[in-house]
């Protein structure tokens, strides 16, 4: 794959082809799989992506250590300014993806666990509401996967090394690519949306309650989508973000290397280490090793 | 090289791609070198593994992989209860492993019909895994191959006699690594290959006199 983004753009854009369709011919390129064989693992990813997302909107799915759980079926029916929107229905799919990760259900790490949720609620938000067929949103995973796979070697995709910003902050880089691709927009505004929807998750830190992936994962999936959404729209507008994406993509790295270790998943500073973060984390790590004691 | 299937993927029970999704395989690899189910396995987990496994399922991921679940398999949920149904005994064991480790790692110690295997791995994040020691001999396995694991006397000719059998039967070698506890003593050959090994190739390793143990393990990833 690529090690800087805009060199895949300016190739894709040379030879007049989406950056999905870039990424699918590099990665059929190293021979080690055939041009089927990805879009077939690509298409059951969509179709496990679309299974969490009704089975978390089901609303009775509790997490492991019943934190979280039924907050996305809430969103089936919203009462703000955007109800009926698109940005509801992405806040809904990136939540409902998350309960189900937390609940131990199966889900697609797009680019991890922690930041599954983002990818299926803007694409299949995204193509519910302009009637996109799966073959589209193949090609969307893979403009989504080229920027990962350059996020993964310029910056990072662990929140144990880089914070949030490389886990939903990634996926919401990798969202806002595929997103501009899905409705029309070109490689280069793609390079945009991932500099602008990634600019609003620098230095975003990993904090959860008790290392769990649970709070306040579940609700930076969805925040994370309303970030993708907004990357979407400002580069399809024709806005042009003046810091190139590969060197904002540097930045995330650069700032996640100097995080300190409390805001990298250790459960040692932020939202964790709050007092009522502390108290629940207590309470429920107690929970998960009393109910597997009587499971015994 | 970052392969787009890395990125989107695994597919897998959550909640985390390293506590779950990892520790399943290396539970699953463990059951390869073992070939078949365990009847008793010491789980001891090191590092992050042990302050936040419980509450990432990592116990019940290892034990899934131990029963031959794979990280998208829905039964890891109940994979404790699973393994106690079908005589599998774990003992899981926090524990501080002499050495550097990666910070999410365990070693399993299985048994079955009175074979025992020791497996240190640890788990990289999204889901790759490092099988770094096996029996005691350091090794380096991705799992993303399949895997031919030799034991045999630390003595001349042995590695040329085991890829001449593989590529007799047109098995070819992805990558290989040979190494020892001492000189002298026992060798252990990892041959991560294409394709899992012919029956006849492991015939004729097998037939080797100064080879103890041959074990082909599938790929787990």
């Amino acid at each position: 794959m690529f090690d800087s983004l805009q060199e895949a753009i300016d190739e894709a854009t040379r030879a007049g082809l989406s950056l999905g369709e870039l990424a699918l011919r590099a990665e059929t390129a190293e021979g080690l799989r055939t041009r089927e064989q990805v879009e077939h693992a690509l298409q059951r990813a969509l179709d496990v992506m679309r299974g969490a997302v009704a089975r978390g909107l089901e609303g009775d799915i509790r997490s492991v250590s019943g934190l979280v759980g039924g907050d996305a079926a809430k969103m089936s029916d919203p009462k703000g300014p955007l109800a009926g929107t698109i940005f509801t229905e992405v806040i809904a799919g990136a939540l409902a993806v998350q309960e189900v990760n937390a609940a131990m259900g199966v889900i697609v790490a797009a680019p991890t666990a922690g930041g599954a949720g983002v990818l299926p609620g803007v694409l299949l938000g995204i193509a519910r509401r302009r009637g996109l067929d799966d073959s589209a949103l193949v090609r969307g995973l893979a403009t989504a996967g080229l920027v990962g796979a350059v996020v993964a070697v310029r910056a990072s995709l662990s929140g144990a090394e880089g914070g949030c910003q490389a886990e939903t902050g990634a996926a919401a880089a990798m969202a806002a690519a595929a997103g501009v691709e899905l409705l029309g927009g070109t490689p280069e505004e793609a390079g945009h949306a991932v500099a602008l929807a990634m600019q609003g998750t620098l230095g975003l830190v990993c904090d959860p309650l008790g290392g769990l992936v649970e709070v306040p994962c579940v609700y930076r999936n969805a925040t994370g989508g309303a970030i993708a959404l907004a990357g979407i729209e400002m580069a399809l507008a024709g806005i042009r973000f003046p810091i190139p994406v590969d060197e904002v993509i540097d930045t995330m790295g650069e700032i996640g290397r100097s995080m300190d270790v409390r805001y990298r998943e250790t459960a040692g500073g932020g939202l964790a280490a709050t007092p009522t973060g502390r108290k629940l984390a207590k309470e429920r790590l107690v929970q998960i090793k009393g109910k597997k004691k009587s499971d015994a | 090289m970052v392969s787009l299937l890395d990125i989107i993927g695994p597919v897998m029970v959550g909640p985390s791609s390293s506590h779950t999704a990892g520790a399943c395989r290396i539970g699953l690899f463990t059951r390869g070198v073992l070939g078949g189910q365990p009847e008793a396995a010491l789980v001891e987990l090191h590092g992050s593994f042990a302050r936040t496994g419980t509450g990432h399922g990592t116990d019940r991921a290892i034990a899934g992989g131990l029963l031959g679940f794979a990280p998208d398999d829905e039964r890891l949920r109940e994979s404790l209860e699973l393994a106690e149904a079908a005589g599998l005994r774990i003992t899981f064991q926090n524990t501080k492993l002499r050495g550097e480790h990666h910070p999410n790692t365990t070693r399993i110690t299985a048994e079955r019909e009175g074979r025992k295997v020791a497996v240190v791995g640890s788990s990289l994040g999204a889901g790759r895994i490092l099988v770094t020691s096996l029996d005691g001999f350091p090794v380096e396995i991705t799992g993303g191959y399949p895997t031919l694991v030799v034991v045999a006397r630390d003595e001349p000719g042995i590695v040329a006699t085991v890829t001449q059998q593989l590529a007799a039967e047109g098995d070819n070698v992805a990558t290989m690594r040979v190494s020892r506890r001492q000189k002298g003593g026992d060798a252990i050959h990892i041959y991560e290959l294409d394709e899992p090994p012919s029956e006849a190739a492991l015939a004729a390793v097998r037939s080797v006199p100064a080879i103890r143990i041959v074990r082909a393990v599938d790929r787990v990833s």
